[in-house]
């Protein structure tokens, strides 16, 4: 029995259950169930998790001058976007414009977070599902450095530079201490990847690792400290002052060049590290083209970076701004943030109670009313759920929709949108490595695709970095070196009744936080996230989202070591998720694994 | 020998969270009271994860406070030291990548820079599910115990730490601080 959705599936429950339900509690528990025919082919997809809420409750009756030292609290890796994001919806909401400088200093900042966060995405989160870790102790470490120096002219590539790193990795190993690496489903029959692959992959897994905490060394010197650097609305918090001495204090000329030095190194990393290894990877995983759900459907992003300061219009906004539906790459719709019948946030199928359900709810007027039902086929109980009954309430996650369609958001997205609008920064890059990989245009739309995306994104985001760095240093030698505007910082300034939005593109899709502010206190807040737009349930059209898509007609080769699962919800850097198990459909955990 | 030992005093946890922010509240208390020599670095970790290893790098002993759910009475501390660590940290995974401090450990590790002397100051939550709440009252109460922990483990470690005399630039601010997150809004 199947059921054919609005945005283009064919849903069919009736075979053999599988639940991966990861049990940790962080600030989201995800859990998914789909239902495989008797080939062990998904054909239905449910996507349930618990997302962070409430933040209006926090903020309300706060100065929003401080909003974003509350948003950045909201999660341990976006700290930075969702500061910028609060930052920017307050000065919209009291037309508060920025220094140039304050722009190419947040956009650097921004740009190091996107850097940042895909690498380590990429190698610590991501890689370990392409990657088999035990494989490595078989690789021959002469065979590895073959391999690593006909792909990339990266100097750490010698015979007894693997040799080591085997021997300290088989040490490690051997101490039953995986740490990171424990649970993994090694050996499985979904890897592809010869040892001496796997093994370079580990050694990159771990100089990424250490190479990491020159990246945030931007966020220290720009932000003040790190984690948790300062933001500051009307501009930045940190003074420029080229003739000045010393670590602490203005920013100097000395401290400038670090930024610089930093950058050249981010791009060196990328170039010769991190997109030759996603290149090699991809290249055993050429006939794994599962996972493109939504992609080769609706996609959207706000965009990013404005090269101009204040103008967030798509003509400044580096980063792509705009949606496309149902596949037409022929038209991308502008996307207005504001416009009450656009962005509209549905929960007939999530646990919030709306007055009318079958109507969604722009986020300034956006409401959350917790309120915990279970569809009547649900097998289990309230505190013990077996299995789900998609038909009913079955997420935390509200279903946030643009005019009624669902869509992706992330690198991926971006990237087809760019492509779209055929911006030579995005589409060459895109066709080469398509190119070089001897694939279709149409591969991209896979788990692969949106893999590759990220990789070909940090590139593109370092040599940003490297613009706006220069771009700022030529304005502070012009004489320029201011970094905030104060005009309007008193709240006597302020009208009494204002509202705002601000956008950014957070490394794994479209984030915006809407602010109602009155007598110069938040009246509302709210925030919809990346992992709202891809990870909600299913809207009252019967549309899913796009974790359910990406996950459809994907075969396993193992139920019960659902590795391809796990690839696929990787693939879009999820805000949840942590250790799974596999329970069967009688409530018996079967496996365990740790979702990384 | 003769290389000077650097230590690291961390609280983690997320401070929107109810009895999730104790380590934060912990440390930042902990900054508010006493001074420390250049060779300790008091630091808020937040939620971070694996983005707090390279903290791991730069330090040789680390000293944590955290909440860990250990079905204790809401409120009672435990101390763990060394190999133990490892096992308690991390009531709930810290990051929404899915890192606990656990794996925070492993990853310093792998590139050799696990802490040679390491201990937790635990704190038992009573609810971790409020949503933008307080601490509740017992692990509000074990903070004050969590600081003199602290100040012991360090004399043990050979560290004296000085009463400020004045307040000092505080740990956490804009509104976020301990005093002003916890205030009632009208």
């Amino acid at each position: 029995m199947g059921i054919q959705t609005p945005n283009g599936f064919n849903l069919d429950n009736s075979g053999k259950r599988i639940v991966v339900d990861p049990v940790t509690r962080i600030e989201g528990h995800m859990r998914v169930e789909v239902n495989v025919d008797d080939q062990n082919v998904i054909r239905n997809a449910v996507s349930t998790g618990t997302m962070w809420r409430g933040i209006e409750v926090i903020l309300r009756g706060r100065d929003p001058r401080d909003a974003w030292a509350f948003t950045e609290r909201i999660c341990g890796v976006c700290t930075g976007t969702h500061a910028l994001t609060s930052v920017r919806a307050v000065e919209n909401a009291l037309d508060i414009k920025i220094p140039e400088n304050a722009n190419s200093i947040r956009n650097i900042m921004q740009l190091a977070l996107q850097v940042h966060d895909h690498l380590v995405h990429f190698y610590h989160l991501h890689a370990l599902d392409w990657v088999d870790v035990v494989s490595a102790l078989s690789a021959d470490p002469k065979a590895t450095s073959q391999l690593a120096q006909s792909i990339s002219s990266w100097p750490l590539s010698s015979p007894g530079y693997f040799k080591d790193l085997q021997t300290r990795l088989k040490k490690f190993v051997e101490s039953g201490q995986l740490g990171p690496f424990k649970n993994g489903y090694w050996g499985h029959a979904a890897y592809k990847l010869p040892p001496e692959a796997n093994l370079m992959a580990v050694a990159h897994y771990l100089e990424a690792l250490d190479f990491q905490k020159e990246i945030v060394k931007i966020h220290t010197i720009y932000g003040g400290k790190n984690p948790h650097p300062n933001w500051l609305v009307g501009g930045v918090p940190c003074a420029i002052n080229v003739d000045g001495v010393g670590a602490v204090g203005a920013i100097n000329m000395e401290r400038l060049n670090l930024v610089s030095s930093i950058i050249d190194r981010c791009i060196e990393f990328t170039e010769q590290v991190y997109l030759p290894d996603v290149m090699a990877i991809g290249s055993f995983y050429k006939d794994w083209l599962y996972g493109g759900g939504l992609s080769g459907k609706s996609v959207m992003a706000y965009g990013d970076i404005p090269e101009r300061a204040n103008d967030y219009s798509p003509s400044s906004l580096k980063l792509p701004h705009g949606v496309i539906l149902n596949g037409n790459l022929k038209e991308v719709m502008p996307v207005d943030l504001k416009d009450p019948n656009q962005i509209q946030e549905f929960v007939t199928h999530s646990w919030y109670k709306y007055p009318d359900e079958t109507k969604g709810l722009h986020p300034w007027d956006g409401v959350t009313e917790p309120h915990y039902e279970l569809g009547p086929k649900t097998k289990g109980t309230k505190t013990n759920i077996e299995a789900l009954d998609e038909e009913g309430k079955y997420s935390w996650i509200k279903s946030p929709r643009w005019k009624g369609n669902a869509v992706e958001v992330g690198p991926l997205a971006r990237y087809i949108i760019g492509y779209a609008q055929n911006k030579a920064e995005f589409k060459d890059p895109t066709d080469k490595l398509l190119k070089d990989l001897g694939l279709p245009i149409s591969a991209l739309f896979s788990t692969l695709g949106r893999t590759a995306a990220r990789a070909l994104e940090c590139q593109w985001a370092a040599d940003q970095m490297r613009h706006f760095q220069d771009k700022l240093m030529a304005t502070i030698k012009n004489g320029d070196s201011s970094t905030a505007n104060t005009e309007k910082w008193k709240p006597e300034s302020w009208p009494r009744q204002v509202k705002g939005v601000g956008f950014t593109e957070a490394p794994r899709g479209a984030l915006g936080h809407w602010v109602k502010i009155e007598n110069g206190k938040i009246d509302n807040y709210q925030a919809v996230v990346p992992t709202t737009w891809n990870g909600s349930p299913r809207d009252p059209k019967g549309g899913i989202g796009a974790f359910e898509a990406a996950l459809m007609d994907t075969p396993l080769a193992d139920p019960n070591q659902p590795l391809e699962i796990i690839r696929t919800l990787h693939s879009f850097d999820p805000c949840l998720a942590c250790s799974t198990h596999v329970m069967s459909e009688d409530g018996q955990e079967m496996t365990k694994v740790t979702v990384r | 020998m003769g290389e000077t030992s650097r230590t690291l005093v961390l609280g983690i946890g997320n401070i929107l969270w109810a009895d999730e922010g104790f380590g934060v509240r912990a440390v930042e208390a902990f900054h508010r009271r006493y001074r420390l020599g250049d060779d300790v670095t008091v630091l808020d970790g937040g939620t971070q994860g694996l983005y707090l290893v390279n903290f791991l790098q730069e330090h040789d002993r680390l000293l944590v406070f955290d909440a860990i759910d250990y079905g204790l009475t809401p409120g009672t501390l435990k101390i763990v030291r060394g190999d133990e660590v490892p096992k308690f940290t991390g009531a709930k995974k810290m990051s929404l990548h899915q890192t606990g401090f656990q794996e925070v450990l492993s990853a310093a590790d792998l590139l050799a820079a696990y802490p040679k002397d390491l201990a937790l100051i635990g704190c038992q939550p009573l609810d971790l599910e409020d949503w933008g709440g307080p601490l509740t009252e017992p692990v509000r109460t074990a903070l004050e115990a969590s600081l003199e922990a602290a100040v012991d483990i360090l004399a043990e470690w050979g560290i004296t730490v000085e009463p400020r005399e004045e307040a000092g630039e505080p740990l956490l601010a804009n509104d976020i601080d301990f005093t002003a997150y916890e205030r009632r809004i009208a």
